[in-house]
């Protein structure tokens, strides 16, 4: 990479060193101003007044991690498909529309498969129904 | 080499008594000029984020019949300097079980993530901090960091009502990323590049040019877009990550005072953001409404104020669609996205390809009132 092309990550760095300075400067001038007594009733997780039984920390519900991988699949998928579309209409312009064509409709029919897929298994669904392989 | 806010500046003539001023260091020159732009930006965006607290009191008073908050300032219109006073004075308190270092970290990664997006919004076609060429995926990918957010501000504060509103946080959010990057994608597909400019240069004119009547699939496409950004920033009908009846306040339910106050600052810039992104994907940005061959700082103040009007104006339909819709169940918000947003978006993305390739590129404009 030459130098001319960080030129447009300077205002990124510092819009980001802003974020931390702000939040830093907010952190300090509220220890400066904000009362301090701490009790042991303030700093119990909030649990509408009941006494909380465990940590928060335990085992939930797979299908958050379902929708994860799912997710991941797709994001890829989109991402990969970035490049072509950014030159579509160049190839386009020089007629080679229909090739181009032909090869991005192509690589989206994988997405639709992968789609279609999982909505055929039921994971697109929130409250997967579990009677099909019940009756295996 | 991407165009930037100096190179822009850099045509005019101020630019080389400022290189004169500090001894031809134009590395430094460069610096500086970014920094005041960033701090104007930032300054701007807080107060665009403070009204919107502002606003979205009054419009929901409206919509019930109520007055709103109008004690103080004329109007009520610094409650939201009066709230963030109190934010500050507010006693930090931070649950003892809780994991320290991921508690801070969580919204200063919100603050993080927006704030480097505000670094590709197009304001006008000279005044974009950073025209990268990848802006808007740049953008996409560096929006993700809020998910990140909440998800850690859930997880941190080991509280079980946070635990599942970050949970669903992050569900929902990289849920909704998929219709809102391939609702991007045709637009890129149009478009031709992934570059704000790139973009805004091909929506100049009247309103018959901007993305959004291109052709029918962009039509639907926008409004693909639309529901996924609301879903993405946790608004209603999508607040399902602070569900205030069900979840006490989803993730930040642990968190008081000044980190209560960066993550709503957070999230009302992302509206922003978001609403921005929308006006310069499909409603032709800051583009002034006629052909202009010259080019003077004015003339960018007004496309500035354009850009604006188009945005607050998205900003209102999102806060007017929060006080109307009802809030929906988790089912319904996982079979919205993958069953009906997802395959729409497909479609959608499959049609411009084609629309490109038989059409030749043009728009209906085009066709109907002859080419560029």
């Amino acid at each position: 990479m030459t130098p001319a092309q960080f030129d447009g990550l300077m205002p990124i760095v510092i819009l980001m060193g802003i974020a931390v300075l702000l939040f830093a400067g907010g952190h300090f001038v509220s220890v400066l101003l904000a009362p301090k007594k701490p009790s042991i009733l303030k700093q119990t997780p909030y649990e509408c007044g009941e006494q909380p039984v465990g940590s928060a920390w335990s085992a939930f519900n797979v299908r958050f991690y379902v929708v994860g991988l799912i997710f991941i699949i797709f994001d890829v998928e989109s991402v990969l498909m970035f490049p072509v579309a950014t030159i579509f209409k160049e190839l386009n312009e020089v007629g080679e529309g229909g090739y181009a064509l032909i090869v991005f409709l192509s690589f989206i029919s994988v997405l639709i498969e992968g789609i279609a897929y999982c909505w055929k298994k039921g994971d697109l669904d929130w409250v997967k129904s579990f009677q099909v392989s019940n009756k295996k | 080499m991407n165009q930037t806010l100096v190179s822009y500046l850099s045509q005019y003539e101020f630019y080389d008594v400022l290189i004169g001023i500090f001894g031809k260091n134009e590395g430094l020159l460069a610096f500086v000029i970014y920094l005041l732009f960033a701090a104007a930006i930032v300054g701007l965006c807080a107060t665009i984020g403070g009204l919107g607290t502002y606003a979205e009191r009054k419009i929901s008073a409206d919509i019930q019949q109520r007055i709103g908050p109008n004690r103080v300032g004329p109007y009520g219109i610094l409650q939201f300097l009066a709230d963030g006073v109190k934010m500050i004075t507010k006693e930090d308190v931070m649950p003892n079980t809780a994991d320290k270092f991921l508690f801070y970290l969580a919204p200063m990664l919100a603050l993080i993530g927006v704030f480097a997006t505000l670094a590709v919004l197009p304001w006008s076609s000279g005044f974009m901090m950073a025209d990268l060429n990848v802006g808007i995926f740049y953008l996409i990918a560096i929006s993700s960091l809020v998910g990140v957010s909440v998800f850690l501000g859930g997880y941190a504060s080991n509280s079980k009502w946070s635990m599942l509103g970050g949970l669903r946080g992050a569900s929902q959010i990289i849920s909704y990323e998929i219709p809102v990057t391939i609702s991007v994608l045709s637009i890129t597909l149009l478009a031709g590049g992934m570059g704000f400019g790139t973009i805004l240069s091909q929506q100049q004119g009247t309103p018959i040019h901007w993305f959004i009547f291109h052709n029918p699939f962009a039509f639907i496409a926008f409004f693909v877009y639309f529901i996924g950004a609301l879903a993405e920033t946790n608004r209603a009908p999508f607040d399902l990550p602070e569900a205030e009846s069900e979840l006490v306040s989803g993730y930040h339910t642990e968190y008081t005072g000044m980190r209560f106050g960066f993550f709503a600052l957070a999230e009302y810039i992302e509206v922003f953001v978001v609403c921005g992104v929308g006006a310069a994907l499909f409603l032709g940005g800051g583009n002034l409404p006629f052909n202009v061959q010259f080019d003077i700082i004015p003339l960018q103040l007004f496309q500035v104020v354009i850009f604006m009007t188009k945005a607050l104006i998205l900003y209102y339909v999102v806060i007017w669609i929060r006080w109307t819709f009802p809030r929906l169940r988790v089912d319904q918000l996982m079979s919205i996205c993958w069953k009906y947003l997802t395959p729409i978006a497909i479609f959608n993305l499959v049609g411009n390809a084609v629309w490109i390739v038989v059409f030749n590129g043009k728009s209906i404009a085009d066709l109907v009132f002859g080419g560029h």
